[in-house]
């Protein structure tokens, strides 16, 4: 049993109005110091076996298929 | 065609049979499109719009049916999260992102339609505008230049959101006022705004959106559709 990581994030190119308003928000809050907000997903998998390179492999072949949209999305798979 | 969590397909159904032909449920389960002459992907929030709008509906046993059968010539409408699913699913170039402003739009939109050779848009003519309604939280198109540049080069931007300067900015933030494209054989269109919600004057803005489902209708070679006029 091991856990793998996916990170999603928008590419920097594509608008993030989510990002935005919790940059708006962070700056109702007082916290004028944060200049930019960008949201992305972040996803745990539980999965048999060790996190090996062939199960990182699987891994990221799922994160293109399903995880993230290419078109708009990146993403990082890591062992976690 | 019915995914868990679909909203308007009772409206597209009604649409169909407004348009002179017979409406045909088709349940996401199935790996089954009961011989239809096209398919329509109705609006609605298809798996709550889980992970991504159109995301899980894409892996649906029907879509295992529906994507060969549009490759070959299907005529296939995609109405909003249709619309997401068909992008989903790479039937269509592109995908929809959360709209600018990050409200939900619930309005009449003017569109123009910019492509008349498709099976959908065929009996609209070039150029003509029509009173749309929009609804919609993620509806703001994006592609990457090198795509929009060759949907704008091979004319398959279907309908655009008409404002006073061309290309000018849409309600929702679409790339370049894109309000829907279609693929290369222009037998896939999707759109974000709902023409089966603006087929009559009375329970729409306008009956502007019927000629979606009346210009299909002509690219049934050779169906014999009782009661339909050719």
């Amino acid at each position: 049993m091991a856990r793998v990581i996916v990170d999603v994030m928008l590419k920097p190119e594509i608008h993030d109005p989510q990002g935005e308003a919790v940059l708006s928000a962070s700056h109702r809050l007082g916290f004028g110091g944060v200049t930019g907000v960008r949201q992305g997903k972040r996803f745990e998998l539980e999965i048999d076996g060790p996190a090996d390179s062939a199960a990182l492999a699987a891994i990221e072949e799922l994160a293109r298929e399903l995880l993230a949209n290419q078109v708009i999305e990146e993403f990082t798979v890591s062992a976690g | 065609m019915t995914f868990p969590g679909s909203l308007d397909d009772t409206d597209a159904a009604r649409a169909v049979r407004y348009a002179g032909a017979e409406p045909v449920p088709l349940w996401h389960a199935d790996r089954d499109l009961r011989g239809v002459d096209a398919v329509i992907l109705p609006g609605g929030f298809s798996y709550g719009d889980y992970l991504r709008c159109g995301a899980i509906a894409r892996f649906s046993p029907v879509m295992a049916e529906l994507v060969p059968a549009a490759r070959s010539g299907l005529p296939v409408l995609g109405i909003c999260n249709g619309f997401q699913i068909l992008c989903e699913a790479h039937l269509l170039p592109g995908a929809l992102t959360r709209n600018a402003g990050l409200r939900f739009i619930t309005r009449d939109v003017r569109l123009t339609v910019a492509n008349t050779d498709t099976a959908w848009t065929s009996g609209y003519a070039p150029g003509q505008q029509l009173l749309i309604p929009l609804k919609s939280g993620e509806g703001a198109y994006a592609a990457d230049p090198a795509t929009l540049d060759e949907l704008d080069r091979a004319g398959r931007v279907v309908v655009r959101y008409a404002s006073s300067a061309p290309n000018g900015p849409a309600p929702n933030g679409s790339a370049r006022g894109i309000a829907g494209v279609c693929n290369e054989a222009g037998n896939v269109v999707g759109l974000m705004p709902h023409p089966e919600h603006a087929i009559d004057p009375l329970t729409g803005p306008s009956g502007d959106g019927l000629g979606f489902f009346t210009s299909v209708l002509q690219a049934f070679a050779g169906a014999g559709l009782a009661g339909a006029d050719k």
